[in-house]
């Protein structure tokens, strides 16, 4: 199971960086939206599979998964909505204002 | 805190005052109130004289930061009082000077002075600072000093390209001097002077010993102006005449060879040291001298002759360094004479150097012109001026009875004493020493007389005159008067310096070879006999007049030497293309697209990662306990991967925004398979809202012309994508194989029922345990929420039309620009 989680993560990495790469600035956002998901499963991952039942005390069980991956998770979900939000409203704003959400001609000057 | 401190001080506070003298005492001018400075301190050192004349060496220490071994220890002996004295005495002298020759009105002489006082204050801390660290600032601060004084007339653009080229070359060079100073505490633990020559066996034979003297030896010659450093010398004299006599000629241009004859206890008898400040002296002097023949304009001439001088003193300390070789013995009498000959020269370089800058300073403020080719015949109308130039000349060619015949005569016989070593592979190369000093002393001698001759002599001019030349007041005559009486008193009776002045000199200098309580004697005699050295020097007179007379015969061959290959040309070039170059480089990766600093970020992360994989072993298969895959999960992943896959091959955005919301639900799935209830809540509401908030902004983009072709693929892209995904995949796999420790998360189960009265782990941790983690979560999507607001409400061109066509003026211009590179 961990294999397989590591081969769909390098997959999800993989195409999150190929999204961040391309023109479009609405595609970057969707890449950074993969970024995230990958990096979840990953710390999620890293800490052992199913080692147990959920985390909740009331389940009685011998074993528990880890639950300090799940609380940093958790704080991760939230802080990456809010900065996805606020970028996409920013590439909302810049196409209102410049017109624009190509990338190229999103450049800096030459004097920056 | 001692008056010693308080004399190297002084300057730098009474700068302060000065802008207010200008400002409410406008009727005086303003070097009346600088000149006392100076001349008390002049007095001060010179009644010192005695003291350390009796072997007493001032040592007194401020702590400035004593846990770095950095104090501000002034230490006063022989060497630090003749520089003191010279820098003083000439400084007064400079200053009368300058007030005759700045007008108070004309000018901003308030700057002047607060720059000349503080180049004063840099140059004592210099000569009498023991702390290395404490002497390379206050080397800089002459550096910096000289600068603004060179830029004095900072609306012409020679004056400003000078003093970017004296301030480039010295702060080079003292820098590599820091280095040096760095070497030599990494080796003896210590920044003082004194403990570092006490402690020598730590320093000869170690590895850093040559680097060390390189890069101290490369800032005294860039301070000294020796060749191939020497280029900044003749561009400074765009300088106010006073600054040139002062810094030019007598003292800022020796920190160098002071450096040197302060490190020579440090370095000397190693064969490098010998070599290297002797050759280098001697060439400089050689080509200072060949070259001043040539100019045009007096000032010029003086520079290239200061070159040549310091190339002298420098060559002279050089050879006098052999004699530490030898140690106590009486092999080594015979070449400190060398260091007796530098030592005296310094001295006269200073007094007829001065006289002659300052000299020049009045033909040029009574006729308007330096140029020796509009100049000629003002013997008439400048008899006094006329004397001065005699007489510094003669001194500066050699000739008897001034000083300067004497210390050229210790110049000869140092150099003929040289070439009777045995070591440093003297018998090869030996013989040159003295042929290229011949050499260079006839070129000496040949400009020497152009200065007088071609400026005094020869056909009056005046239709290339703009004023009918006139003798100087007399406050411009009275220091070069000085100077000149100096010249001729030194000159008929050396013996009242050497036993006060030069002696506790050479003691400082060359401190092994005396015996503790010991005195160097010098006895400098005018007449040796017929000596070799006599003939050298009616050789030269007799060459020199000759080669004078047949100037113009000869004079072609300095044409010869084509433009391309000066050093001027090397410098100017080479900053030129220094500029050129580095502009392109960052230019060529400096390319203001984001996508582009992404693919670097992106490559330099995986070849870092990889690297590091491959280095530390760590690409590991895993190997621990598997958890079983089910058919189910199975299948979960493969529709993830698919789904993320299908991303960069959809045609329309929406598409695309949909299957990541899609993968966004099947990592939601995940969360509830892999026992993960509060993330699965968490995960599945974030996604919904995302969703709805892109298509939101996608359904409000109706100008957002539909991209009807799928994304074009770009296989550099791909490429580095493919890099991230893999290393990423073998920290996963990686990560899972190696445990070093067991988690904390016993700790949090166990405790979170018994220490918090709660049973769900993760929210205990999250509000209990790591509270803190939340309650900046908490901020950060405060001021995401914020930020949007006021992204969506505040717009700051709705009210200023003009701001918005400028901004979109200029996304068009780049665009187009953009355009036109690509086509």
């Amino acid at each position: 199971m961990e294999i397989l989680m590591a081969f769909a993560i390098g997959i999800l990495f993989m195409v999150g960086t190929y999204l961040i790469l391309s023109r479009s600035l609405l595609r970057i956002i969707l890449g950074t939206s993969l970024l995230t998901h990958a990096v979840h499963l990953l710390l999620l991952t890293m800490s052992r599979l199913k080692t147990g039942a959920a985390p909740l005390l009331g389940e009685k069980a011998g074993n528990y998964v880890d639950p300090l991956p799940q609380a940093l998770i958790l704080t991760s979900i939230v802080i990456s909505f809010g900065v996805t939000s606020f970028f996409f409203v920013l590439a909302y704003r810049a196409y209102q204002e410049l017109g624009t959400d190509d990338m190229e001609q999103l450049r800096g000057h030459d004097d920056e | 805190m001692s008056l010693l401190h308080l004399a190297i001080l002084a300057p730098f506070i009474y700068a302060i005052a000065v802008p207010f003298f200008r400002k409410y005492i406008r009727g005086v001018h303003t070097g009346w109130f600088v000149l006392p400075v100076p001349a008390l301190l002049f007095a001060y050192f010179i009644s010192r004289v005695p003291d350390v004349q009796g072997g007493h060496k001032e040592l007194s220490t401020v702590q400035w930061i004593p846990s770095m071994d950095l104090n501000f220890t002034a230490y006063l002996d022989g060497l630090g009082l003749l520089f003191a004295l010279l820098i003083t005495g000439i400084g007064a002298l400079v200053v009368l000077y300058s007030i005759y020759y700045l007008g108070k009105d004309k000018e901003a002489i308030h700057r002047f002075y607060v720059y000349l006082l503080m180049f004063m204050g840099a140059m004592l801390g210099v000569v009498l600072s023991d702390n290395l660290i404490v002497l390379y600032g206050f080397w800089e601060l002459t550096s910096l000093s000289s600068f603004l004084l060179i830029a004095f007339w900072n609306e012409r653009a020679k004056s400003r390209y000078g003093a970017q080229k004296s301030m480039l070359i010295t702060v080079f060079g003292g820098f590599a001097m820091l280095a040096g100073f760095v070497l030599l505490y990494i080796m003896t633990g210590t920044f003082s002077i004194r403990e570092i020559i006490g402690s020598l066996d730590l320093v000869t034979g170690h590895a850093f010993f040559l680097p060390a003297m390189l890069l101290v030896l490369l800032g005294a010659f860039t301070k000294s102006a020796q060749f191939p450093f020497h280029i900044w010398l003749p561009d400074a004299m765009e300088a106010p005449t006073p600054v040139s006599a002062y810094l030019h000629s007598a003292t800022m241009v020796k920190a160098g060879i002071y450096l040197v004859a302060r490190m020579t206890p440090v370095f000397a008898g190693a064969a490098e040291w010998f070599w290297l400040v002797t050759g280098v002296g001697l060439v400089t002097l050689f080509w200072g001298s060949f070259s001043a023949v040539k100019q045009t304009d007096l000032k010029a001439i003086l520079a290239f002759s200061t070159i040549s001088q310091l190339g002298l003193i420098m060559s002279l300390l050089g050879m006098g360094s052999a004699a530490v070789y030898y140690g106590l013995s009486d092999e080594s009498a015979l070449y400190t004479k060398a260091t007796l000959a530098a030592v005296f020269h310094l001295i006269n370089h200073a007094t007829f150097k001065g006289a002659l800058f300052m000299v020049v300073g009045i033909v040029d403020h009574e006729t308007g012109t330096r140029d020796i080719r509009r100049l000629g015949g003002l013997i008439t109308f400048m008899p006094i001026t006329f004397t001065f130039a005699l007489i510094g000349s003669f001194s500066m060619a050699g000739l008897p009875p001034f000083n300067g015949f004497l210390s050229k005569e210790m110049f000869f016989t140092a150099a003929l004493n040289v070439t009777h070593l045995d070591i440093f592979n003297m018998e090869t190369w030996g013989v040159l020493i003295p042929v290229a000093a011949w050499l260079a002393s006839v070129f000496t001698f040949v400009y020497s007389m152009i200065i007088v001759f071609k400026t005094f002599t020869g056909k009056y001019q005046p239709d290339k005159l703009d004023v009918k030349p006139h003798e100087a007041p007399l406050g411009l005559l009275l220091p070069p008067a000085v100077l000149i009486s100096l010249v001729i008193v030194f000159g008929l009776f050396p013996n009242i310096l050497s036993y006060r002045i030069i002696e506790p000199a050479m003691a400082s200098i060359l401190p092994s070879l005396l015996m503790p309580g010991d005195q160097f004697e010098v006895k400098i005699h005018f007449w040796h006999g017929w000596t070799v050295e006599i003939f050298m020097t009616i050789g030269v007179i007799v060459l020199g007049t000759l080669l004078y007379l047949l100037l113009n015969r000869w004079s072609s061959i300095y044409s010869k030497l084509p433009q391309k290959l000066t050093l001027n040309t090397f410098y100017d070039r080479g900053l030129y293309y220094l500029d050129r170059w580095s502009n392109r480089g960052t230019r060529a990766y400096m390319t203001g697209s984001v996508r582009d600093y992404l693919i670097y970020i992106f490559t330099f992360m995986v070849l870092i990662l990889g690297y590091v994989l491959y280095r530390t072993d760590s690409v590991r298969w895993y190997s621990g306990e598997l958890a079983e895959i089910t058919i189910y999960e199975f299948v979960l992943v493969l529709v993830l991967i698919a789904a993320a896959l299908a991303v960069p091959f959809t045609r329309s955005r929406v598409t695309a925004i949909i299957l990541v919301g899609g993968v966004g639900y099947i990592v939601t799935l995940f969360f509830v398979i892999l026992r993960a209830p509060d993330l699965a809540l968490t995960q599945m509401i974030v996604e919904t809202v995302s969703v709805a908030l892109f298509l939101l902004c996608f359904y409000h983009l109706p100008k957002l012309k539909l991209e009807k072709a799928p994304m074009r693929f770009n296989l550099r892209n791909f490429l580095v994508a493919a890099g991230i995904g893999t290393i990423m995949t073998l920290i996963a796999l990686s990560a899972n194989d190696t445990r070093l420790f067991t988690s904390i998360s016993e700790y949090f189960v166990e405790g979170s029922y018994e220490l918090s009265g709660g049973k769900n782990v993760v929210n205990v941790i999250l509000v209990d345990f790591r509270g803190f983690d939340t309650l900046l979560e908490i901020m950060v999507l405060g001021i995401a929420s914020l930020g949007i607001f006021a992204m969506i409400k505040l717009r700051a061109d709705r009210n200023d039309p003009a701001a918005a066509l400028a901004a979109s003026a200029k996304l068009d211009k780049s665009s187009k620009r953009r355009k036109g590179k690509s086509a």
